[in-house]
C-alpha cells in the first residue's frame, strides 16, 4: 500500500518503486463456499503464482514522454492499470503527482441504453469530473467526437469506430497533467486519427507527461523522448528513447 | 506535501455528481419501457397490501386497529430492505467492467443502489399515506418520525449492503442463501401479523432483530400517531451505526482484492 512516509520530488510526476505485482491463480476456479471448505479441509487448494510484474522501479519527470516496449504479455497493460489506480500492486509503491486522465480503454462505463448526450456526463463523472465543468465542455467534445447528428440516439446503436472517438473526446477533454495512452491510437479512420495524434501533440506542447504504450517502433520515436523495456515482468532497460528502441530492435528481430 | 495527490484520498465530494447520476439513470432504465412507469413505484405495494389484507382480515380474522395502514408501512420498509441490500450486494460485480477499467471508489456502487431504493421508497411512501387517508387513520406532526425511521433504516441497509457486496466477492453462495434468509427473516418480523399472537419462547428473536424496531418507530410516528420512545431511538441508532461501521470496516479491507475475483 502507498504511504504518506516519503516525499516526492516536484519535478517527478510519477514514480514507480520497486513495485511487483502477483496473480494468484487457483488452478481451478473455486467459486461456492462448501467447495472452499471441502477443499481446504483436504488441503488440495493450490495457487500457481503468477508475477506479472517484478521490482520494476522507475520515474518519469514532469513532460518527459515516456514509451513503454515490450512484447505481448511483458506487463505493460498492468503496470499502466496500476498506475492509473486500478490495480493495486503487491508490494512497492506508486505515487502520482498531479491530474491524471487515463486513456486506458476508451468508453469504460458506458451505459448502451442510454444516449450519447447522457453517456457524455456519465463517462465524465466516472472520470471524476463535476456536472458543471461537462456542461462547460459539452460543446466541445461533441465537435471533436464529430457525432452531431447522433447525440439523442442510444449508443447501443453506435459503431465501434463511432464509440471510440466519443470516448476519446470525453477523456481527453481536460487538459491533464498526465496522460496515460494504451494502444488506443489506432482507433477510427485514418482523418480521425491524425485529429487524435495532433490532440496529443498540443498536450505534449503545453508540458502534459505521457506514457505511452504500443507496438509500433515508430511511433515511440516519433512521440517519445524516453522509453523502457519489459520483459516477462521485468524493466530489462531504460534510457532515451533512441538508444532503447536500438536495444529493443536489435533484441527482437 | 498539498501537491501530492493520493488516489485514496480524493474525496467524496468528487463523486457527488457521479451518484447522482447513476441513481437517474437506474430509474430511468426501470420504468423505461412501461406504460404506468414510476407509478408502479405506488401501485404495487397498494395491491399486495390489498392481497394482504384481505387475505389475512378474512381468513385468519386478524384483529389489528388499521390493519391496511399496519400492513402497508411494514411491508414497504421489508420491501426496501431486501431490494436494497439485494441490489447492494451483486453491485460491485455486476460493475466489474468498470472496475477493472477505470479507476473509481468501490463503494460508489453499493452507496448508488442503496439510494436508488431510496427514493423508491419515497414513492411508496406516497402509497402508504393514501391508505392512511382512505381508511382515516388520522395523520399528525409525528409523521416526522416516520422519515427519522426511513433515515435510520437507510444507514443500517447501506450498512449491510457493503458488507454482503464484498462478502459476495468471494463466495456467490451467499447470493442465493440471502433470499432464504431474507424470507425467514420476513416472518421472523411482525409485518402482516400483530405482535401479540408472537409465542413468549420466541420474544428474543423479535428483540434480537433490528428491522422490528425501525417498522415499530416508523409505525408509531406515521399511524399511531405517537412520539418513539429514547429507548427506542437507541436501539435503532445503535442497530444502525453498528452495522455501518461493520460493513464500512470490511469493505475497507477488501476492497483491494475485489478485482482480482470479479
Amino acid at each position: 500500500m502507498p504511504s504518506w512516509g516519503s516525499y516526492i520530488m516536484t519535478t517527478e510526476s510519477i514514480r514507480v518503486e520497486d513495485v511487483s505485482m502477483c496473480f494468484h491463480m487457483t488452478t481451478e476456479k473455486i467459486s461456492t463456499m462448501k467447495e472452499y471448505i471441502i477443499k481446504k479441509l483436504k488441503g488440495q487448494i493450490s495457487y500457481k503464482e503468477f508475477w506479472a510484474l517484478r521490482n520494476v522501479s522507475f520515474s518519469i519527470q514532469k513532460g518527459d514522454i515516456l514509451g513503454v516496449l515490450g512484447l505481448n504479455g511483458a506487463g505493460k497493460s498492468t503496470l499502466l492499470k496500476m498506475v492509473a489506480g486500478v490495480l493495486k500492486p503487491t508490494s512497492g509503491n506508486i505515487y502520482v503527482n498531479g491530474s491524471m486522465a487515463p486513456l486506458i480503454e476508451l468508453g469504460a462505463g458506458f451505459d448502451t441504453e442510454l444516449t450519447a448526450r447522457e453517456n457524455i456526463y456519465l463517462n465524465g463523472s466516472i472520470l471524476g469530473h463535476s456536472k458543471k465543468m461537462m456542461k462547460k465542455h459539452f460543446d466541445e467534445i461533441v465537435e471533436f467526437s464529430e457525432l452531431q447528428d447522433f447525440l439523442d440516439v442510444p449508443i447501443k446503436n453506435f459503431s465501434s469506430g463511432m464509440y471510440a472517438r466519443l470516448g476519446f473526446s470525453i477523456a481527453t477533454i481536460t487538459k491533464p497533467e498526465i496522460l496515460i495512452v494504451d494502444e488506443i491510437l489506432s482507433v477510427g479512420d485514418f482523418k480521425f486519427q491524425q485529429k487524435c495524434e495532433s490532440k496529443i501533440q498540443d498536450m505534449i506542447k503545453e508540458g502534459t507527461t505521457i506514457m505511452l504504450v504500443t507496438h509500433s517502433i515508430d511511433q515511440i520515436r516519433a512521440l517519445c523522448n524516453k522509453a523502457i523495456v519489459l520483459e516477462k515482468g521485468s524493466l530489462i532497460q531504460s534510457g532515451t528513447v533512441d538508444a532503447v528502441s536500438d536495444f529493443y530492435y536489435s533484441k527482437y528481430t | 506535501m498539498n501537491i501530492l495527490k493520493k488516489r485514496s484520498l480524493i474525496n467524496f465530494m468528487k463523486y457527488r455528481s457521479l451518484i447522482y447520476l447513476l441513481v437517474a439513470k437506474d430509474l430511468k432504465v426501470k420504468y423505461k419501457r412501461s406504460v404506468l412507469g414510476v407509478l408502479w413505484s405506488l401501485l404495487n405495494p397498494l395491491l399486495t397490501m390489498l392481497i394482504i389484507t384481505i387475505v389475512f382480515r378474512e381468513l385468519f380474522r386478524f384483529n389489528i386497529d388499521n390493519f391496511a395502514a399496519y400492513v402497508i408501512s411494514g411491508q414497504v420498509l421489508f420491501s426496501f430492505l431486501s431490494e436494497s441490500t439485494g441490489l447492494a450486494m451483486s453491485s460491485i460485480y455486476t460493475s466489474g467492467q468498470i472496475i477493472k477499467k477505470v479507476y473509481i471508489p468501490k463503494y460508489i456502487f453499493p452507496i448508488t443502489k442503496t439510494t436508488y431504493s431510496l427514493v423508491n421508497l419515497l414513492f411508496s411512501f406516497l402509497a402508504v399515506l393514501l391508505v392512511c387517508v382512505v381508511t382515516n387513520v388520522s395523520i399528525n406532526y409525528t409523521i416526522i418520525f416516520s422519515f427519522v425511521a426511513i433515515i435510520y433504516l437507510y444507514v443500517f441497509c447501506l450498512g449491510l449492503g457493503m458488507l454482503l457486496s464484498s462478502l459476495v466477492i468471494f463466495f456467490r453462495d451467499i447470493e442465493h442463501f440471502y433470499g432464504v434468509f431474507l424470507t425467514a427473516w420476513m416472518y421472523a418480523t411482525p409485518i402482516i401479523y400483530p405482535i401479540s399472537i408472537m409465542p413468549d419462547r420466541f420474544m428474543f428473536l423479535l428483540y434480537a432483530n433490528p428491522l422490528y424496531y425501525y417498522i415499530e418507530y416508523f409505525r408509531l410516528g406515521l399511524v399511531n400517531g405517537q412520539v418513539p420512545s429514547w429507548d427506542l431511538n437507541l436501539h435503532c441508532i445503535l442497530y444502525s451505526i453498528g452495522t455501518l461501521a461493520l460493513g464500512v470496516y470490511i469493505f475497507n479491507k477488501k476492497q483491494d482484492e475485489f478485482i482480482l475475483h470479479i
